[in-house]
């Protein structure tokens, strides 16, 4: 049976409506923004620039790997955060969201005073004579600064993802005679297939996007440890809009279509 | 054989002490009660699934009181199937024999086995959300056989099931208690069932086990 709504929950709808609305229209907005900024021939003389082509080079490999790296912790560590009913647990988390909370100018700074400290130097050295590459002001560094934001998200996302098994289906594959390795391997992973992939992406995504970290620890050298946030601070520091807009597009389009391919592929909920 | 000596255990609302029980190898126990009377936290206790505050668990004459669910070797059933969403009905069946280091094609042919004894052959590449109720209690079953176990704990494991199928896991039961010397203990409550699989029924009331007559 279906009835008229009241005055008052129609006016309640339509603010519910208009505020979402509102919001969904300011970040089309945005969108077209830059769209409208641009043009075809703006962005293929951006992407023609070395100095562009190699930024997007080492964008792109840097937030792989950052990710990849990003899901070797997120694995034991969200495993861990989901199951774990320690006292500690508090602590634990509010150590992994500190990457989240900080501004990421501060996680910079904490990066390049670490790389000062003795047991810095020490990893530097042994880094450096492993690689022949240290961390500050390098692309090792690139990649560790994109590493430490890129993991708190990937944690996050598969400690939720984990919560969501149950724990019921572990302690069957114990009985069956499983060890907790064949349980994790075969058994609880399969299962969260989609959140690893959905971890991955959020890690790769925010990886690509990261600048304050990164200008602070690894610098903004050009054709070094540029990445394409730097390219853009770089363009605007030296009046070069065209440039950096065009760049902003470049990366406005790898974010929108990563989401929406992950979406489409992937039926688990964003965190 | 399974012995439970003098076991204690306090969980939540539910206590026993001084809880004992002794089952022959080859026999078929049932066990009934009601609803809530602690039941399923004997049989967790048993599959080492629960730990308990003192007694002893002994299994073919081992004790086992400290052992992982993994070293006991008992096969289990649960109440409701706790099947594994992402994996194929082969690949649930197969689980136990992987874990034992079985080769490749004796895991094959076992499954292949196990599969026609329960008439799941047809559901092998199926995932349990693409099964109907009694095709998950029949590869509930069979996983729980694959490894021929030598003790068999069912939760319930003819619950909401309809006549036939029920018989013919009945009847399946059955082969497994006379052909392998299976030791089963079984939690149901269905009069019928029990009266039709057990040697003997106890019952559990106020955390003590009681003997039921047959009849």
């Amino acid at each position: 049976m279906s009835h008229t709504p009241s005055h008052r929950d129609r006016l309640f709808r339509g603010s519910l409506v208009t505020f979402s609305l509102l919001y969904l229209a300011l970040l089309v907005a945005l969108l077209l923004g830059n769209v409208s900024y641009t043009s075809p021939s703006h962005l293929w003389e951006a992407l023609k620039t070395r100095e562009i082509l190699a930024s997007i080079r080492l964008s792109l490999l840097s937030s792989t790997l950052s990710a990849l790296l990003s899901m070797l912790v997120a694995l034991p560590l969200g495993y861990y955060l989901a199951r774990t009913r320690t006292k500690w647990k508090i602590l634990i988390s509010t150590i992994v969201d500190i990457p989240i909370l900080l501004p990421p100018l501060v996680i910079g700074i904490s990066l390049l005073i670490f790389f000062q400290t003795s047991a810095g130097k020490f990893l530097e050295s042994g880094f450096q004579s492993l690689f022949g590459r240290g961390f500050t002001y390098d692309i090792p560094g690139v990649i560790l600064a994109q590493f430490t934001v890129a993991a708190a998200f990937t944690i996050r996302t598969m400690e939720v993802s984990f919560s969501r098994v149950d724990p019921r289906i572990e302690h069957m594959a114990s009985s069956l005679g499983c060890s907790w390795s064949r349980t994790f391997f075969s058994v609880v992973l399969p299962q969260v297939k989609g959140g690893m992939l959905t971890a991955f992406t959020l890690g790769w995504a925010r990886a690509l996007g990261e600048f304050g970290p990164l200008l602070v620890f690894a610098g903004a050298t050009r054709m070094k440890t540029e990445v394409l946030p730097t390219t853009i601070f770089l363009e605007l520091s030296v009046g070069n809009i065209e440039a950096a807009v065009a760049v902003s597009f470049i990366m406005i389009f790898v974010a929108v279509t990563s989401l929406l391919l992950l979406r489409h592929f992937n039926r688990e909920p964003l965190p | 054989m399974i012995s439970l000596e003098n076991i204690s255990i306090q969980q939540g609302s539910f206590s026993a002490s001084r809880l004992n029980l002794t089952i022959e190898k080859g026999t078929h126990i049932c066990l009934m009660g009601e609803t809530g009377c602690g039941k399923t936290t004997l049989m967790e206790i048993i599959c080492g699934l629960r730990s308990i505050q003192h007694g002893k668990v002994l299994l073919n004459g081992i004790d086992h009181t400290q052992s992982s669910p993994a070293q006991r070797n008992i096969g289990y059933l649960p109440q409701d199937g706790v099947l594994f969403p992402a994996m194929t009905v082969s690949g649930q069946i197969a689980l136990p024999l992987k874990a034992r280091h079985w080769e490749k094609e004796k895991i094959h042919n076992r499954v292949e086995e196990i599969a026609q004894l329960l008439k799941i052959s047809s559901l092998l590449d199926r995932l349990p959300s693409d099964l109907s109720g009694g095709e998950r209690q029949r590869l509930a079953l069979a996983r729980a056989i694959s490894f021929k176990p030598e003790i068999l704990c069912l939760d319930e494991p003819f619950s909401a099931l309809d006549d036939q199928t029920k018989h013919e896991l009945i009847a399946v039961l059955r082969d497994l208690k006379v052909q392998n010397k299976t030791t089963i203990f079984h939690i149901s409550h269905h009069k019928e069932e029990v009266h039709l699989l057990s040697d003997k029924i106890l019952f559990m009331r106020n955390g003590a086990l009681e003997n039921a007559p047959k009849n």
